[in-house]
């Protein structure tokens, strides 16, 4: 623009951008210009301005931030030339998205030019406002945009026209204020026009019943009648594409036509001799004309039951996918879908075809076209349909398998005709894609498998097999070993053989190298290893000639990396070597599992939600996905609620309780003792690893059972008082016993017993007060329990209230979860219990640093402090 | 309704984006690498459509330019075939056989030919003559603008 200026012209940038060899270079290239830019941006220099947002603009195609140039649109936008405003508003839509607050600025900009009497300007506005308008902008400028609907230039008008589909699109309620306008457009003769008329009132009938019924009276039948004049008009080389005038209008008028149709009968008989005429007059051998006949045959299938048009559409979509173009056999199945709906025999005739493109090399095909082979499948075709496509999972690309094999598994899980047949499925999709099949699928696998029992040693006979062959496939691995863990002795002696099978010869030691194998494959997962390490458990018990060589397995998983496994092997080790008395019956056959429960808890996402007993959700720490195995431990743990009721069951916790005091001297220092206890038995009856959670409710359960009973030996108190889920001490011999002290008493005891301190108040700002009333548990001076009450002062309410409090390393100290996260406005309370224990009681006073976080308002605000006057002697 | 339109050239070059749907900065360049990705990638001859995150991307390759127009997945992907060989014939027509340079140093100029063909994603014309009509107007403009500046700057020059 300017002579005088010493900036690089835009040609000569791009030239040296282009020049770049490496991306380093261009990078210095447009860091420069850049430079160079804002350097100019604060001269503000009116004649620079337009080189400049170029400049930026082809920066930022190449992706570097220009957000500095945002305001130089707003500035060019309002200068008074069309030059300017041209490339600004060319800036604003390509800089700015509608979510920027910079836009609110360019509003009345936009109304000027809107009014404008240039007519390009006001269409340069129009199509800024229409491609970035914000809400608040719609509703701001919408009457200049209604009033421009009517201008005396086309292009104005459909300029206008669709810059009101943005608006109501934004703003659906001020659809009304646009009906009248949009009406008077579908009797345009201008084709520009008229598309954007048709597409306004499109939008407005899809979001304005009113409307709907509006255009369905009024308009109905001139639509029909302009799409008749142009379906048949002569040809007009300005709008001539492949022999088909103007498939745009064609293709809107029919969508329009569309939902006018849908749901009324009288407006669908009215349309039915043009829809008729275009879907048997169209020339299908160009894009344009198949467009169009797409067009047609979605509005045919959307109108009401028209029965003779329905067989003209289903042929034509039958033609197209037999077409060699693949962009129509694209469209011809993802129609199809649709018309499954209301002629499913008339698809089946497809089948054949259909399933060909399951294996068409195209990936987009083959994905519509297994999404429609899983619609066809019933149970008259499941078998056939089924075999075609495992055939197919055994030599598709890699990255289609995931896709098919969940397909799969979904047809057959839900049109199975009967077990050994889904079973027979199963097996061979995890032999061909076990890596990619989802862990609910598997667990499925085995609800149904423990459900079959006459299967059972048929099922363990074919995993034995199929695992010597894929033992690549992980999920195939597991629900191999967990069913030779749990039907090794079917699988060795030949148990319940059927016709269909031949004998094999399986020893015992056969059996066990399967799961050696995958416990000390590397490239095994947490989950499979953690599964492999319970097999052999259950296997020591049901192979006792070879459990030596099983103990010796086990005993090598001490040595484990992995936490988990370390911890399980050296309890499992106990269990050999010194349980055997209650070896068996801790591995006795897995209960069968409930499908119906299975079944719901899969359904649902939350599975805390459909639990019989209120349980946390679950969360595994230890990265071993079990969801589904948790619930199957639900379901066990039913049983293990049984079992102290019955004679056996307190011998059977004191025993358990036994090995857990052993281990828990073998690995000094780790985690409480009766926790672990807990563990392992929930593990034994489970198959996953369950959740530090998951463990402590269960031990709660227990202790409610055991007070039910009134079995107050002294082994279930020692259970039970690990049940509080935040013990934090560590296991150190005295530590536990002071720990079964506290907190076997009862609160109502502590409040009556011991000497009694006087509350304090502990901080106290403008805001917020806390008080703390102390007690002390009978028979553990060291330990004092406090009750915190935090107090709201302030109008506001509190949310996302956190606690938080250090101490000096002669205390520790325990925080109980508080009672609410959220204090009410005025007086509103909130308590949490602390518990402190100070290792050095009768020399020094407790201390307490403490901060407090919450929000007002969303905001978050901090406050700290230090406690010093905590009564004497606590 | 389409929701965005990318030139993309071969060797994965953003020639041109316009966005009628609200993508942040961030979004728009992971939307470019993971589409130019996909669509640079398929082999010639499959069918003009990618599924995306639930959208269809429908593509169309001329010489060393790939076409991009994003849609929802209902709407008809052969119409956007042809809305994408309209916009090429019209720019075809202004630039006189148009090449992948004419794109690349007249960038402003292929996004007006654009608006003159899309609003709020929807195409607005269906004549090429149109189109070709009121850029022309507007090109004319600019020029009238440019020469009356281009003189008094001339004036200004001289007298100092």
């Amino acid at each position: 623009m300017n002579p005088f200026s010493s900036s690089t012209r835009l040609r000569d940038m791009i030239r040296s951008i282009r020049a770049c060899k490496t991306a380093a270079e261009e990078r210095g290239v447009v860091r420069k210009e850049c430079a160079d830019i804002r350097a100019s941006i604060n001269e503000n220099d009116p004649h620079d301005r337009h080189r400049n947002l170029a400049k930026l603009m082809f920066i930022h195609m190449l992706g570097y931030p220009t957000h500095f140039g945002q305001m130089e649109c707003l500035k060019l936008i309002a200068s008074p030339g069309f030059p300017e405003k041209r490339i600004g508003y060319l800036g604003l839509m390509l800089l700015l998205d509608e979510r920027q607050e910079v836009l609110m600025l360019v509003t009345n900009s936009l109304k000027q030019d809107l009014n404008h009497t240039n007519q390009y300007v006001v269409g340069l506005a129009l199509c800024a406002l229409g491609n970035i308008c914000s809400a608040e902008m719609a509703r701001d400028l919408a009457p200049e945009v209604e009033r421009l609907i009517q201008f005396r230039d086309p292009n104005i008008r459909k300029k206008a026209a669709l810059c009101s589909t943005r608006i109501v699109r934004k703003v659906p309620d001020l659809a009304e204020n646009f009906i009248n306008a949009a009406s008077s457009l579908l009797k345009e003769k201008h084709h520009g026009v008229l598309i954007t008329g048709v597409q306004l009132c499109y939008e407005l009938c899809t979001i304005n019943d009113e409307a709907l019924e509006f255009f369905r009276k009024k308009c109905t039948e001139g639509l029909i009648k302009t799409l008749r004049d142009i379906t048949n008009s002569a040809y007009q080389p300005e709008y001539d594409v492949a022999g088909i005038t103007d498939p745009f209008l064609h293709i809107r008028l029919l969508k329009l036509l569309r939902v006018l149709g849908h749901g009324d009968a009288d407006a669908s008989d009215l349309m039915t001799d043009i829809l008729a005429q275009v879907a048997t007059k169209t020339e299908s051998n160009k894009n344009a004309g198949n467009a169009v006949l797409y067009e047609c045959v979605e509005t045919i299938m959307a109108i009401e039951d028209t029965s003779s048009l329905r067989v003209l559409a289903i042929n034509i979509l039958g033609r197209f996918l037999s077409n060699r173009d693949n962009n129509i056999r694209y469209v011809a199945l993802n129609m199809l879908m649709k018309a499954i709906a209301f002629d499913d025999q008339a698809v089946q005739r497809h089948r054949v075809t259909i399933l060909e493109c399951v294996k068409d090399p195209d990936a987009s095909i083959r994905k519509r076209a297994l999404e429609l082979v899983s619609l066809l499948v019933n149970e008259n075709n499941v078998k056939q349909l089924t075999k075609e496509l495992i055939d197919y999972l055994e030599i598709s690309d890699e990255d289609f398998k995931e896709d098919l094999s969940a397909k799969i598994c979904s047809i057959v899980e839900k049109f199975s005709p009967e077990k050994i047949w889904y079973i027979d499925q199963m097996l061979k999709v995890l032999s061909e894609a076990g890596k990619f099949v989802k862990d609910d699928v598997w667990h499925a696998l085995i609800v149904v498998i423990t459900n079959a029992s006459e299967l059972h040693g048929y099922t363990v006979r074919a995993l034995y097999n199929a695992v010597l062959t894929y033992s690549e496939q992980e999920t195939l691995v597991r629900v191999a070993i967990w069913c030779i863990g749990e039907y090794g002795d079917l699988l060795v002696n030949n148990v319940g053989m059927l016709g269909i099978e031949d004998p094999i010869t399986v020893t015992e030691c056969d059996a066990v190298d399967v799961i050696v194998d995958a416990i000390t494959r590397h490239n095994s997962d947490m989950t499979t290893k953690a599964m492999a390490l319970v097999a052999l458990l259950k296997l020591s018990s049901r192979f006792p000639s070879i459990s030596e060589r099983i103990k010796d397995v086990i005993l090598k998983q001490k040595g484990s990396l992995l936490l988990e496994m370390q911890q399980r092997a050296i309890e499992f080790n106990s269990i050999v070597e010194r349980h055997k008395n209650i070896r068996s019956s801790l591995v006795e056959r897995m209960p069968v599992l409930d499908e119906a429960t299975f079944n719901v808890r899969r359904a649902g996402s939350l599975p805390a939600s459909v639990t019989t007993m209120a349980k946390p959700s679950v969360s595994i720490p230890n990265g071993v996905s079990a969801a589904p195995l948790v619930d199957l431990l639900d379901l066990g743990s039913d049983d293990i609620l049984a079992a102290p009721s019955s004679s056996s069951g307190a011998d059977f916790l004191q025993d358990l309780l036994g090995v857990d005091l052993g281990s828990s001297s073998a690995q000094s220092g780790a985690t409480p003792a009766p926790k672990a206890g807990t563990d392992l038995l929930l593990d034994i009856l489970s198959i996953g690893t369950p959740s530090p959670a998951q463990n402590s409710t269960s031990a709660i359960d227990l202790l409610s059972t055991a007070d039910m009973n009134n079995n107050s030996s002294t082994a279930l108190d020692t259970l039970s008082s690990s049940a509080p889920p935040h013990i934090a001490t560590t296991a150190s011999a005295g530590g536990m016993f002071d720990l079964l002290d506290g907190l076997s008493t009862s609160p109502s005891k502590e409040a009556t017993n011991g000497p009694a301190y006087p509350p304090i108040v502990a901080y106290e700002s403008s805001s917020l007060k806390i008080e703390f009333t102390f007690s002390k548990p009978s028979g553990n001076p060291q330990t004092t329990n406090v009750e915190a009450t935090f107090i709201n002062l302030s109008p506001n309410t509190f949310t996302d209230f956190v606690f938080q409090a250090a101490v000096p390393k002669f205390l520790q100290l325990h925080l109980d979860p508080a009672s609410s996260n959220t204090l009410p406005a005025n007086g509103g309370k909130v308590t949490q219990n602390l518990r402190v224990t100070n290792s050095q009681h009768g020399k020094k006073s407790l201390v307490m640093r403490m901060r407090i976080g919450y929000k007002v308002n969303g905001k978050d605000v901090l406050e700290e402090g230090q406690i010093n006057n905590f009564p004497r002697g606590l | 309704q389409i929701h965005f339109v990318l030139l993309v050239s071969r060797q994965g070059k953003v020639r041109l984006t316009k966005w009628y749907s609200p993508y942040t900065q961030k979004e728009r360049s992971k939307v470019i690498r993971e589409l130019s990705g996909v669509i640079l990638n398929r082999g010639p001859k499959l069918c003009n459509f990618v599924e995306w995150r639930g959208y269809k991307v429908v593509y169309k390759r001329y010489a060393s330019l790939y076409f991009c127009m994003c849609i929802d997945a209902e709407d008809n992907e052969l119409e956007v075939l042809e809305i994408i060989h309209h916009y090429v014939e019209i720019l075809d027509r202004y630039f006189g056989s148009v090449c992948e340079l004419d794109l690349i140093f007249n960038f402003h100029k292929a996004y007006y030919i654009l608006d003159e063909l899309l609003i709020a994603g929807e195409i607005q014309e269906s004549s090429k003559k149109t189109v070709a009509r009121i850029i022309s107007a507007q090109d004319q403009m600019v020029e009238a603008a440019k020469e009356e500046a281009g003189s008094i700057s001339y004036i200004i020059a001289q007298a100092s």
